[in-house]
């Protein structure tokens, strides 16, 4: 033992700071990179694929990319041509919606972001208020964006791109919400005849993929109407996705259902309650909470499942790209044009899903370790 | 008065029937036959009505009519344009079930690897799995096969084809070609060799686990099996003299003749439809080997298990039974999901049979009938395996 050392009384001695190997920025890198021979190795291979790719990609959208011109004869530095983007901006956005309306959908966006702000969130202030205007925002929706009563009527066949592909979305989920909780509850039921229905509609309808139930809904739906009564391409397709959304959303209702105590139900009924006073009330309520992240998950793939009405001959995004994609003055410039699309929907789509990730753990009080 | 004549007495009144349980669940549900019955009828009369106006046939006699029409891609049984809609049909439904089945397959595996990636301790390897995850899950399939398909178009024409291996290999717009096996006399050996190694390495692994359950000896149950499987048919491969020939594929006039041909369509499809899937199933597989719990791996390393035997002894059994449910959903996404072959025109169901043929006939509700028939039909046989399998992998629980 060294004499110059200062003796202390036991647990009297002050902390030491952590021996360098073991904290901070190399330790984090000794731990999580070079811990072994084949950690080394995966992480050199890992920075050799990463440069690779990344220097590509960089090249591709950024440095050899051409973003001012007229044709694409202006596009000579070999990576993309972000031309047809610019070119077919409005497109992308509206479709062919009339230009001299296009404040409509930019105030429907907008009214849209206010609606919808309430319903996500819970702790912004006068919540009541907003959600009552969330209700009626179908309707105000509906209103600006078709005309009549002192608008100019805008055709539905005009409506496209990301437009299109919103009122696919959003319509989808406030029309399968509804009708998901309904045959959620029958399939429930104890009453043998509504709960078969119910079970071989949910299970018929998660059998089979969208694109058929679109065929069906393009090509069937006018043999069922009576002569004269026609839906238009849109009514058609919603009527569609509506149906395929609300057998998922079932199925994810359910799970809420089940997921409520026994005892909940029993303190309803002792209650007094019937049986829509005790589900309005008390179960339902309960429900829905627990099963947020999953609705928004099963909106995530609805509004990724929106892009399969280009097959039926709607201009949503995708639809929009296959024409741009087709033009003489842009040929070959398909990646480009993918490449936009795709970073639209990541976007949304990577939104939501953080979105029902931090909802998720926001739920989950007390119960993760 | 006790309840039982109270409720008497409450039940026999006419007025208040309807507070009655038991009667007021037979009136809703007759209601319920009543209104779907109507709606069903008002259906039914519509369409006959529609029909008949606009001169549509009905029956199922068009199976019987010929098609018309080609397809480009039929790897399983000879199709001209002369050929019925029923064979078409046919020729759609195995396509469907190639891409399906070899998705399930290259998505599985690819899946499980991107999952074990993800946990893995490697701070850079498991972000750029999670990158690659994220960026596949929200972007929609349709795209992605959109752009698949795109970057094979893009491939050099038929006249600068990549060429690999002296010409055995050769890759453009039109496909990858390769070239084609003719088996000789004997060739069926070697199929009848492998039917009977995997035959005898499910008997050798019965019988081993049999053995270690009573006597405590261990076999190399894997390597034997392996051995076995990959040896025998080659052992009757070479007994048999090696008979096997390939024709290779040769530029005459504007394209390659001969050899197989990968057309991009197959290519495409099947590549997003893995990769796609492949990014759910690596979440499955990271969150299953995530729910067994660390206490189940310090157990059994303090019980002296190899780390190997860890991993397939103890956490894989237990993982499965929370991967499986929703691997069976995942492999019905992908069957589902193969259905939007449409478009890019890769002939399976959707494209030839419910797409051309509908078109061409008129006969939407026989068509799409059918069309969904099948996809019913391929959802319940999957689900049923899955359960069958899941049945014997979950434990027993007391």
């Amino acid at each position: 033992m060294s004499v110059t050392e200062q003796q202390y009384a036991p647990g009297e001695h002050p902390d030491l700071p952590p021996p360098l190997g073991e904290a901070g920025l190399i330790a984090w890198f000794k731990k999580r990179l070079f811990s072994s021979v084949g950690n080394t190795i995966l992480t050199l291979v890992a920075v050799f694929f990463l440069y690779h790719v990344l220097s590509a990609i960089i090249f591709w959208t950024l440095t050899g990319a051409t973003f001012t011109g007229e044709t694409k004869a202006d596009c000579d530095l070999g990576g993309a041509c972000w031309l047809v983007i610019g070119d077919r901006f409005h497109q992308f956005m509206y479709g062919l919606y009339p230009t001299d309306q296009y404040w409509r959908p930019n105030l429907t966006f907008i009214l849209m972001v206010v609606a919808i702000v309430p319903v996500l969130f819970d702790n912004i202030p006068h919540r009541g208020k907003f959600l009552l205007f969330s209700a009626i925002f179908p309707f105000i929706a509906f209103y600006l964006l078709s005309g009549g009563w002192g608008l100019e009527t805008v055709d539905t066949d005009e409506w496209g791109g990301l437009l299109l592909t919103l009122v696919l979305g959003v319509t989808g989920i406030v029309a399968s919400l509804p009708i998901g909780i309904v045959l959620a509850l029958g399939r429930r039921s104890n009453m043998p005849i509504v709960r078969t229905l119910c079970v071989c509609f949910i299970e018929f309808i998660r059998g089979v993929p969208l694109i058929t139930i679109l065929f069906m809904a393009s090509n069937m739906l006018p043999l069922f109407l009576p002569e004269g009564v026609n839906f238009d391409k849109l009514l058609r397709a919603l009527i569609g996705v509506a149906l395929f959304s609300s057998a998922y959303m079932a199925e994810v209702i359910r799970g809420g259902l089940q997921a409520i105590p026994k005892g909940q139900y029993e303190g309803a009924d002792a209650m007094g309650l019937s049986y829509w006073q005790s589900m309005r009330l008390i179960i339902l309520p309960q429900a829905l909470r627990i099963v947020i992240p999953g609705i928004v998950n099963t909106f995530i793939g609805l509004y990724k499942d929106t892009t399969l009405v280009s097959i039926i001959g709607l201009f949503d995004l995708i639809g929009i790209g296959l024409v741009a994609v087709a033009d003489v003055k842009w040929r070959g410039l398909a990646p480009e044009t993918y490449a936009f699309i795709a970073l639209l929907f990541f976007i949304s789509c990577f939104a939501m899903s953080r979105y029902s990730l931090w909802l998720e753990n926001k739920l989950h009080t007390g119960h993760k370790r | 008065m006790s309840a039982e004549t109270a409720q008497n007495a409450r039940g026999s009144g006419g007025a208040s029937l309807f507070s009655d349980q038991r009667f007021r669940s037979l009136f809703f549900q007759a209601l319920v036959i009543g209104l779907l019955g109507a709606f069903l009828v008002f259906i039914v009369y519509n369409t006959a009505h529609n029909i008949e106006k606009r001169g549509i046939q009905t029956g199922f006699a068009f199976l019987d009519a010929a098609a018309g029409y080609d397809i480009a891609i039929s790897p399983f049984m000879e199709y001209t344009a002369t050929h019925t809609h029923g064979r078409v049909f046919l020729v759609g439904l195995f396509n469907t079930l190639l891409v399906s089945f070899l998705g399930i397959i290259a998505a599985t595996f690819l899946g499980v690897f991107l999952g074990v990636l993800r946990l893995s301790p490697n701070w850079l390897v498991s972000r750029i799995v999670y990158c690659y995850v994220e960026f596949t899950r929200n972007v929609p399939l349709l795209l992605q096969i959109l752009l698949w398909y795109a970057i094979f178009l893009a491939l050099p024409s038929v006249k600068q084809s990549i060429t690999m291996f002296n010409d055995i290999i050769i890759l453009n717009k039109r496909g990858l070609v390769l070239p084609e096996p003719l088996p000789g006399d004997g060739f069926m050996l070697v199929p009848i060799a492998l039917v009977v190694a995997i035959v005898a390495s499910i008997f050798f692994a019965r019988w081993a686990k049999k053995t270690q359950a009573a006597t405590g000896k261990i076999y190399p149950v894997f390597m034997t099996n392996t051995a076995m499987i990959i040896g025998l048919p080659l052992l009757a491969f070479a007994v048999t003299g090696f008979p096997l020939d390939f024709a290779y594929a040769e530029l005459k006039g504007f394209n390659f003749k001969g050899g197989v041909v990968i057309k991009p369509e197959f290519t495409a499809l099947w590549f997003a439809l893995s990769l796609y899937t492949a990014a759910f199933i690596s979440e499955t597989v990271r969150a299953g080997i995530q729910s067994v719990s660390h206490g189940q791996t310090e157990a059994s390393e303090a019980l002296g298990l190899r780390p190997s035997w860890t991993m397939r002894l103890i956490i894989l059994p237990q993982a499965l039974r929370v991967i499986i449910p929703p691997m069976t959903s995942q492999y019905l996404n992908l069957t589902k999901n193969s259905s939007l072959a449409v478009a890019i025109g890769y002939p399976d169901i959707v494209q030839s049979f419910g797409g051309v043929t509908l078109n061409q006939t008129g006969q939407a509700i026989e068509v799409i009938f059918i069309t969904m028939l099948v996809y019913l039909t391929i959802s319940l046989l999957i689900s049923a395996f899955m359960n069958w399998y899941n049945n014997r992998v979950s434990l027993v629980e007391r």
